[in-house]
């Protein structure tokens, strides 16, 4: 795709005049005539068999309704798990939206009361009259698999819910042929997602039409509405989903809930529309958790860098029961791309899924492919400390090269395009490499602690080519449909199955089309996130949306000018094959004077006399596309960072931070370096401050904002963005997608700086965050075992 | 007379005088959702962190979920949709748009609504200071580093 006036522009966002001006409408602000509001009990204990749930008081007290468990049975069946994973034997236990027997995380919920306002809902909660067994607690996955611990369920045993394997290439002879092999354990830590508006929901009962319109924070309303109706029996053309305005998701809006349905069976029941919206510290006990691997690793490699060989074992905390995505999360996003930038002969890799008494994780933001990226990144560097090498020269001596694309990787999937290379050798010039080398020399003789961190990454996304991901298990096919209806008067609109909640596609989508069909930016709108309004959608994650539901946009639009063209020919009075169409006007091939505007063309399809229509075309001028990708796409870059330590505190410094990302074309470039700017603030975050945490009685420890560290803007440092552009040869506009990218490379970048800042002090790795603490705890270690030679 | 056990208030809000009867224990942030259907001031958090129910009471930012609705009676209020003037954005607001300061917008008005205030201390104010002046509200989608480019921005635009 070339750049046009259009495609390609940095064109200002259509979403913003609403949401600055306070315009928007989110899920917390739709208020209906009669609506009550719901709130949830939850269990204050990690694990816990419930011996009794009364509701009774809070029914005397006025409650609207209140449901245990036991009340739900046969009425709200149990939260489905959509990613039942192949390569593994799975169990997938009960996972109720209310809890009956037994509770097993602090969170679960019990009960659910209804009152008129929230405060009272609030009270009725309180009056709900819940008895515990308090039962022994595990929340790390590694005690877990123990014999003896705590077992969350019967049929579940030693809570591994799956061991999954995948391997390519010869790994024994790539072990048996190295000449240095190392090994690291490493945790990928648990975060939380944070978004800034909680989960939630609005659901309405209409009794003329027997239906239910439901304002939901969701990613992907139609799954939603799926999934909703086969968990209420409440048919699925009879629920209509709106997820317009959603504050922001990061993958923890994807997943469906038990509360939603919960809510939705209520408004029915109830007759009343009903509100439910998180609490923020209910947003941390239960809205999924991200990431939480604890891995093992072998890297093999000849003396002079040469990778031969990697073979991992990962065990991944799940959680208390298997969430919408869950199982697809740690395995197939994680194992595929271990091979990640690099040319690896041999990959072995063995994931245990294993089940504790905590918030079930599911995807967040990179969802597999930052816990790949992190580990891979780690050991390149380790690798090259104890060769004595460069990580620089490591890393040249291992990437694919550009003429190897499309790359068959050993794990099994074609990278589609990329010069690896070019990205490096930008990121390292653009941050002084050499230089910076020379300056921590320098800082060094003068007791200070300076470093420099690399990371260079590949990623999968454009989730995705159906039969690919159904082979995983994955349960629907990652297709994305598009209507594109061009109105009488020219003026279109684009009804995506992608839904942007912040990703800002309504601009980038009319962009899109508008370049396409050669009209007017101003002339096209475009529609998300109502189930009532678009063909059946995928949703918006995994870096989807712009590769995929741009795709479907694309080819959409394609047969509405190709329809255009047979109007165009029989208006012109010429054959089809002599019509040419560009820029929005159709003329006769080498008299280009004779020409239609699509507009025209649109009204004359319309008005459908013989003149306007040749015989036998179907009036309008609209086609829906359904766009399945011949394959996913592999975006990709180098992120360097540069840090100071404070030897006093362990306090890192960021001095500055680089991201060179080829996402392929770029259809907006200032919102594509917005979701870099955004994806690295989480991904440094990680490195530095976040982390959720759990006591050993599974309390959570991390349940405000004041208590888990989103970072603010006087933490982070200013992002330095650069670009190289491969398109993606597999779709129909080069691009890549870009959402993610962000925290796949960002954490890596930072660790590795901090550990190149220590490692003349013969530190070779801190598990992260890289707090003042942990950090200066290592520092004193070191310091203590010096001066005990 | 208020109804048993609510209480009456008097609020100037963007420029109209209000009177509502409330629940003493009423937080600002749901008198002004709930009560007033001004929905533009968002709640983010239970503890005071997020900032996204920044409102400016009184001339000063308040983080709105930290304040009781019955502290507010006969005070003046000025939430995110009095802030642009005759169907004119305000210079704030259009800095936002301008410089892609947003993303899912939902801690947006907080952020603007403080900008709002910080200007008014600070009318020329350094990268690094529009950082630390921020620090009360977050956002997750955007990494500030626009956010901080916007107030800049708004900042040269009202000198001017």
């Amino acid at each position: 795709m070339a750049v046009t006036a259009i495609f390609g522009a940095r064109v200002k966002r259509r979403e913003d005049p609403r949401l600055i001006t306070g315009r928007g409408r989110f899920t917390d602000d739709i208020r209906l005539p009669g609506m009550c509001y719901a709130v949830f009990v939850r269990s204050p204990y990690a694990h816990a068999r419930v011996s009794r749930v009364d509701v009774s008081k809070a029914l005397k007290a006025g409650a609207l309704a209140a449901l245990t468990g036991s009340d739900l049975d046969g009425k709200v069946g149990p939260v489905p798990c959509a990613w039942v994973i192949t390569n593994a034997e799975i169990r997938v236990p009960t996972y109720r939206p209310l809890a009956i027997d037994k509770v097993r995380y602090v969170g679960d919920p019990v009960a659910v009361v209804v009152g008129e306002s929230p405060e009272k809902a609030h009270d009725y909660a309180k009056l709900v009259e819940v008895e515990y067994e308090p039962l022994p607690a595990v929340v790390d996955q590694e005690e877990a698999m123990r014999s003896g611990a705590p077992q969350l369920y019967d049929d579940v045993p030693n809570n591994v819910a799956f061991t999954w394997r995948l391997s390519g290439g010869d790994i024994e002879k790539a072990f048996s042929a190295a000449d240095v092999v190392v090994e690291k354990r490493l945790v990928n830590h648990r975060l939380q997602p944070a978004a800034m508006e909680t989960r939630g929901i609005v659901a309405s009962y209409e009794a003329s039409s027997d239906s239910i319109t439901a304002w939901i924070t969701s990613q992907n309303p139609h799954i939603h509405r799926f999934l909703i109706s086969a968990m209420t029996g409440i048919p699925e053309h009879k629920i209509r989903v709106i997820a317009t305005d959603v504050g922001g998701g990061f993958g923890s809006k994807i997943h469906v809930y038990g509360p939603e349905a919960v809510v939705t069976y209520l408004a029915k029941t109830l007759g009343r529309p009903v509100k439910w919206m998180e609490t923020r510290r209910e947003n941390f006990l239960a809205t999924i958790h991200g990431r939480d691997h604890i891995q093992y690793v072998k890297l093999a490699a000849k003396k002079d860098g040469t990778i031969l060989g990697l073979d991992v074992r990962s065990i991944a905390n799940l959680g208390a029961y298997l969430s919408t995505a869950a199982p697809g999360i740690p395995t197939w996003l994680f194992g595929l791309m271990l091979s990640g930038p690099y040319k690896i002969p041999a990959i072995r890799c063995e994931v245990m899924g294993v089940l504790t008494n905590t918030a079930p994780v599911d995807a967040y933001r990179g969802a597999g492919r930052p816990e790949a990226t992190y580990l891979l990144e780690r050991m390149v560097d380790i690798l090259a400390r104890r060769l004595g090498m460069d990580p620089v020269e490591v890393r040249r001596r291992n990437f694919i090269e550009k003429e190897a694309f499309p790359y068959q990787s050993v794990t099994g999937i074609l990278y589609d395009s990329g010069d690896y290379l070019a990205a490096f050798n930008k990121a390292l010039e653009k941050i002084g490499y050499a230089e910076f080398r020379r300056r921590q020399e320098e800082a060094r003789r003068q007791g200070k602690l300076l470093g420099i961190g690399i990371s260079s990454y590949v990623e999968i996304c454009g989730l995705g080519p159906s039969r690919a991901v159904r082979a995983t298990g994955f349960g629907l096919g990652l297709w994305e449909s598009a209507t594109v209806r061009v109105h009488p008067s020219g003026k279109v609109t684009v009804y995506t199955g992608g839904n942007p909640h912040g990703q800002g596609e309504e601009t980038t989508f009319a962009q899109i089309a508008a370049d396409q069909l050669g009209v007017p930016l101003e002339d096209v709108e475009v529609i998300h996130g109502d189930t009532g309004m678009i063909p059946f959608g995928m949703g918006t994650y995994g870096s989807r949306t712009t590769p995929v539901a741009g795709g479907a946009i694309a080819l959409a639009c394609k047969r509405v000018i190709e329809k255009g063209r047979k109007i165009a020919a029989h208006l012109l009075e010429v054959s089809e094959q002599d019509v040419e169409f560009r820029a929005g006007v159709y003329s006769v091939r080498g008299l280009p004077e004779k020409s239609v505007k699509i507009q025209q063309v649109a009204l004359a399809s319309y008005a459908a006399g013989s003149r306007e229509l040749p015989e036998g075309t179907e009036p309008g001028l609209e086609s829906t596309a359904f766009y399945d990708p011949e394959n996913f796409t592999f975006p990709f870059g180098t992120h360097v960072c540069t840090v100071e330590v404070d030897p006093e505190t362990g306090m890192v410094k960021i001095l500055r931070y680089v991201a060179v990302d080829d996402c392929g074309v770029r259809i907006n470039p200032t919102i594509v370096e917005g979701q870099i700017h955004g994806g690295v603030v989480q991904g440094i975050a990680q490195a530095l401050w976040e982390q959720a945490i759990y006591d050993n009685n599974g309390n959570l420890l991390t349940a405000t904002l004041s208590d888990y560290a989103v970072p603010t803007a006087a933490d982070v440092p200013e992002i330095e963005t650069d670009e190289t552009i491969t398109p993606s040869p597999h779709n129909p506009l080069g691009v890549k997608g870009v959402g993610e990218t962000g925290t796949i490379a960002a954490t890596p970048a930072v660790v590795n700086a901090v550990i190149d800042a220590l490692s003349h002090l013969g530190i070779e790795h801190i598990d992260m965050p890289l707090t003042p603490a942990r950090v200066w705890r290592v520092l004193r270690e070191t310091r203590k075992g010096e001066s005990a030679k | 007379m208020a109804q048993k056990g609510l209480v009456e208030i008097t609020v100037k809000v963007n420029g109209r005088v209000v009177k509502r009867a409330v629940e003493p224990r009423k937080l600002l942030v749901n008198f002004i959702r709930d009560d007033l259907g001004l929905t533009g001031t968002h709640w983010g958090c239970d503890t005071g962190n997020c900032g996204a129910c920044t409102v400016i009471l009184n001339g000063r930012s308040v983080k709105s979920c930290n304040v009781l609705a019955v502290q507010a009676d006969g005070a003046e209020l000025l939430t995110i949709e009095g802030l642009a003037s005759d169907g004119k954005l305000h210079p704030i607001q259009e800095a936002f748009w301008e410089n892609h300061a947003l993303q899912c917008g939902f801690c947006t008005p907080g952020f603007i609504m403080q900008t709002f205030w910080l200007l008014k201390q600070n009318p020329n104010p350094s990268p690094e200071e529009v950082r630390k002046m921020l620090a009360g509200n977050l956002c997750r989608c955007t990494g500030y580093q626009n956010i901080v480019k916007a107030v800049l921005d708004a900042a040269a635009k009202m000198r001017r």
